[in-house]
C-alpha cells in the first residue's frame, strides 16, 4: 500500500523474512511485492534475485511484473506521497486546474519529488471520492473538496 | 449520571475526506468538557455525501441528522438540538432516504460496520442460513430467478455464470470478488465494503456453497486503504464467529476467503487480467475462451463477480428471489445503486429499482450542478461510457435501454459536467487514459490510443481534417481490441464528437 518510505535499508535477512512470510500463499508475488515496498519504500534491487529464485521465475519475468504495475517503485519516493485524482469526476469540479497549479507551484512534473525530498506527486485515477471532488490522498489520508487554500495547507504541513 | 447519548459519526472515507475523524474527536472532547456521557459510534455513510460529515444523534430511537457538520458546529450539539443550525430532522424521513428502495444498502450507514451483532440484528446471516439448507442447484436457481445481472459492467446474468461453475468438473473451485472499482464516478463497492463488509462476506459464502467453491478472494484496489482495513478486520471477525472457516454457522460446510490488494492498474478490473494479477503475473488480458467459469484462477472453475453483485446475494436469500425481481424494468431486475458524482448539487449513492430516467436523476435527485450553471453532459458507466447530452435524458436506466441509445449503464456511476466542460479535452483524456492503462496485448489499443491523443491535439490546433482520421481510428479500436478498454474507449470519444461538434471546431478560434 502507500506506506511512508522508512529510512530502513534493505538487508538480506529482512528480504528473506518477508519472502518467507508470504511464500505459502497461493499467488504470493503481489503480496510479497507490497510487503517489500511497505518495508523499504520501494522494491529494492537486492530483492530481485532471492525473490525470483524463491518463486521459481526468471528475473526477466519478475521485472516484467514489477514494471507492469503503477504502484511499485524502483527507487524510494519522497517522505510523503501526494496522489492527485485526474479522473473525470474530479475534472468536472476543477481537478485539472488544481493539479496543474500544484505542479507548477512546486516546479514538478507528475511523479516528481521536491528537491528537499519532502513530497512526491503522483497522478491517481479515481479515489472513490467522486461525490466530494476534487480529491487527493496524502499517504493513506484522503481529502475531499480540495481547493487552492486546502492544497496550500496540505503542502505546508508536509513541508513541500 | 443518566443514560449515555448515542452519537453516530461516519467512518466512510468520503466522510473522512471531509474531516469526520477530526469531528468525532471534537465531539468527544466537547462532551467530556461538559461532563456529558456519550457513546460515539462510527457507522458507514448513508450515501448523502453532500451532507457529510453527517452526524446523527439518537433520541428515543429516532436518529436526528446534523450536516454538513463543521468543527464550529460542535458546541451547539449540546445546546438544544432543535435549533441547531445544521439540524435536518429524522434521517430516515429525509426525501433522499424515503425515495430509495434500499435492498443491498439497507444496513449501510445504519449499523456499525464491524459489529456482527448489529449485522445479525438487521437481517444479516438470514440468507446464508437459508442457503445452507438448500442444494447447490437450488441456490443457483434462486439467483437465476432473482434476475440479478452482473453489476461490474457487462450485466451478465449471475445465475447463469454460477450454473456454469457448479456444473464444471473440478476438485477446486474459487469465488473471486472483483473489488477493483477503477471507474471514475463509482464508489458503491467502496461504500459497501467500508459500511457493511459482512454483506459481501455473506454473499461470497453463499456463492461458495452454491457452486461448490471452498475458497474466495477479494481483489481490492490499493487506492482504497480504508476499505482494505475494514474488509481484513471483517474477515478476521467472521472467521472467529464461524461465519467463515471449516464449519459455516455450525453446518459442517467450509468456505474461507482472503483480501488481496491490487497495484494500481485499471485494466486489472477486467476479469481475466485480474486473475493473472492474483496469480502473481502481469495483469495482461487473457483471450476467451476459455471462460473463467471453466478455467479461471490457476486454471480452476471460478466465479468472478463484482462487489455489488455479491453483496446483493444475501438480501435475495433473506427476502426471496421474487421480492428482489419485483423491482426494476424490462430485463433489468432488482435495484441499481446509482452513484451520482462530479458537478452536482447533491452527490452520493442512491439505490432504486431500475427504470428511473437519467433526467430524473440529474435534474431532480442531484438537483442540477454544484456550480449552478446548466448541465452540459453526463458520462454514465465510467471512463468507457458515453457522454450523454440533454436530448438523451429521457433514457431509462436499464441495460437494454441504455444500449439502445449507444450508452452503457456499467457500474452505474454518473459524472455530471456543467457547460464549462470542453468535450474535446474530455475525448483527449479518454484516449490518454486508454494509452496509460492499456495492458499492451493488442495494437489497436496500445498504439491506437497514443495516435488518438495526437489526432485530438491536431484537431485542437485547428486541423479539422483530422476529425475523419479520429473516426476511422475509433472504428479500428472498436473492431480490433480484445477487451473493452480498447474496444469501448471510442464511446466517450465519439459521443463527445457527435453530440458536441462545436467543441471540436477549433478553426474559428484559430482564425479569430
Ligand atoms: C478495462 C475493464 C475494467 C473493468 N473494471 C472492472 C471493475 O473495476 N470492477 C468490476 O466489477 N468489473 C470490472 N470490469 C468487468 C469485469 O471484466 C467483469 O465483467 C466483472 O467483474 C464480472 O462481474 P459481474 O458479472 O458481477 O459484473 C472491467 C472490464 C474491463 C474491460
Ligand atoms: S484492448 Fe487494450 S487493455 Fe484490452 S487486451 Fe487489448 S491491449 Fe489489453
Ligand atoms: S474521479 Fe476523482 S475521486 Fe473519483
Ligand atoms: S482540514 Fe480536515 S480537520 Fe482541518
Amino acid at each position: 500500500m502507500h506506506a511512508q518510505p522508512p529510512a530502513k535499508a534493505p538487508e538480506r535477512e529482512d528480504i528473506d523474512a518477508i519472502i518467507a512470510q508470504h511464500h505459502h500463499l497461493e499467488g504470493p508475488l503481489l503480496p510479497i511485492l507490497h510487503a517489500l515496498q511497505e518495508a523499504f519504500g520501494h522494491i529494492p534491487e537486492p530483492a530481485h534475485a532471492p525473490l525470483a529464485e524463491a518463486l521459481n521465475i526468471t528475473r526477466a519475468e519478475l521485472h516484467g511484473v514489477i514494471s507492469f504495475y503503477h504502484d511499485f517503485r524502483a527507487a524510494p519516493a519522497g517522505r510523503q506521497v501526494l496522489k492527485i485524482c485526474r479522473a473525470e469526476a474530479c475534472q468536472a469540479m476543477g481537478g485539472a486546474a488544481l493539479a496543474e497549479a500544484t505542479l507548477k507551484r512546486l516546479g514538478l512534473d507528475w511523479h516528481g519529488t521536491t528537491p528537499n525530498g519532502a513530497l512526491t506527486i503522483e497522478p491517481v485515477y479515481c479515489l472513490g471520492l467522486c461525490a466530494c471532488a476534487p480529491a487527493v490522498m496524502i499517504g493513506e489520508r484522503v481529502v475531499g473538496r480540495v481547493d487552492a487554500a486546502r492544497m496550500d495547507r496540505l503542502l505546508e504541513v508536509v513541508g513541500a | 449520571m443518566s443514560e449515555k447519548l448515542t452519537i453516530w459519526v461516519p467512518m466512510d472515507s468520503a466522510a473522512k475526506a471531509l474531516c469526520a475523524d477530526e469531528l468525532a474527536a471534537d465531539i468527544a472532547a466537547e462532551a467530556a468538557g461538559r461532563g456529558v456521557a456519550v457513546d460515539i459510534r462510527r457507522n458507514g455513510s448513508r450515501g448523502m455525501v453532500w451532507l457529510e460529515p453527517l452526524v446523527e444523534i439518537d433520541i428515543d430511537g429516532t436518529r436526528l441528522g446534523f450536516g454538513p457538520m463543521t468543527q464550529a458546529d460542535v458546541p451547539a450539539l449540546f445546546n438544544g438540538l432543535a435549533t441547531h443550525p445544521r439540524a435536518l430532522g429524522p434521517v430516515d424521513e429525509l426525501e433522499w432516504m424515503r425515495r430509495q428502495s434500499r435492498l443491498t444498502f439497507a444496513r449501510c450507514g445504519v449499523t456499525r460496520p464491524l459489529s456482527l451483532e448489529d449485522y445479525r440484528a438487521h437481517g444479516g446471516l438470514a440468507g446464508l442460513k437459508r442457503a445452507l439448507a438448500m442444494s447447490g442447484a437450488d441456490i443457483v436457481a434462486e439467483v437465476t430467478a432473482s434476475g440479478l445481472r452482473g453489476r461490474g459492467g457487462a450485466g451478465f446474468p449471475t445465475g447463469i455464470k454460477w450454473k456454469t461453475v457448479l456444473e464444471a468438473p473440478g476438485a477446486q473451485k474459487y469465488i473471486v470478488c472483483n473489488a477493483d472499482e477503477g471507474d471514475s464516478g463509482t464508489f458503491a463497492d467502496r461504500m459497501i465494503m467500508e459500511g457493511d463488509p459482512f454483506s459481501l462476506i455473506e454473499g461470497m459464502a453463499i456463492a461458495g456453497i452454491g457452486v461448490g467453491a471452498t475458497k474466495g478472494y477479494v481483489y481490492l484496489r490499493s487506492e482504497y486503504p480504508d476499505a482494505i482495513r475494514v474488509m481484513r478486520e471483517a474477515v478476521t471477525i467472521a472467521r472467529a464467529e464461524g461465519v467463515l472457516g471449516g464449519d459455516l454457522l455450525g453446518s459442517g460446510r467450509r468456505f474461507d476467503m482472503e483480501i488481496r490488494v491490487g497495484a494500481g492498474a485499471y485494466v486489472c478490473g477486467e476479469e481475466t487480467s485480474l486473475l493473472n494479477s492474483l496469480e502473481g503475473k502481469r495483469g495482461v488480458v487473457r483471450a476467451k475462451p476459455p471462460l473463467p467459469a471453466l478455467a479461471g484462477l490457476f486454471g480452476c472453475p471460478t466465479v468472478v463477480n463484482n462487489v455489488i453483485s455479491l453483496a446483493s446475494v444475501p438480501v435475495i436469500f433473506e427476502k426471496g428471489a421474487a421480492h428482489y425481481a419485483s423491482f426494476g424494468v424490462g430485463r433489468s431486475r432488482g435495484t441499481v445503486t446509482l452513484q451520482i458524482a462530479g458537478n452536482v448539487k447533491r452527490g452520493g449513492l442512491f439505490e432504486t429499482g431500475f427504470g428511473v430516467s437519467l433526467g430524473e436523476v440529474v435534474d431532480d435527485l442531484a438537483g442540477g450542478t454544484a456550480s449552478g450553471r446548466p448541465v452540459k453532459a453526463v458520462q454514465v458507466g465510467g471512463p468507457l461510457g458515453a457522454y450523454m447530452p440533454r436530448e438523451k435524458f429521457d433514457t431509462a436506466l436499464g441495460y437494454e435501454e441504455f444500449d439502445a441509445v449507444g450508452g452503457l449503464v456499467g457500474h452505474a456511476g454518473l459524472v455530471v459536467f456543467d457547460e464549462g466542460a470542453d468535450m474535446l479535452e474530455m475525448a483527449r483524456f479518454a484516449m490518454e487514459f486508454c494509452a496509460i492503462e492499456s495492458c499492451g496485448k493488442c495494437t489497436p489499443c496500445r498504439i491506437g490510443a497514443v495516435r488518438g491523443v495526437e489526432t485530438l491535439d491536431r484537431i485542437k490546433e485547428g486541423d479539422g481534417g483530422a476529425i475523419e482520421l479520429l473516426s476511422d481510428l475509433c472504428e479500428t479500436m472498436k473492431d480490433g481490441s480484445l477487451c473493452a478498454l480498447g474496444g469501448f474507449t471510442p464511446y466517450p470519444v465519439m459521443s463527445a464528437l457527435t453530440h458536441f461538434p462545436d467543441d471540436f471546431d477549433r478553426r474559428k478560434e484559430a482564425a479569430e
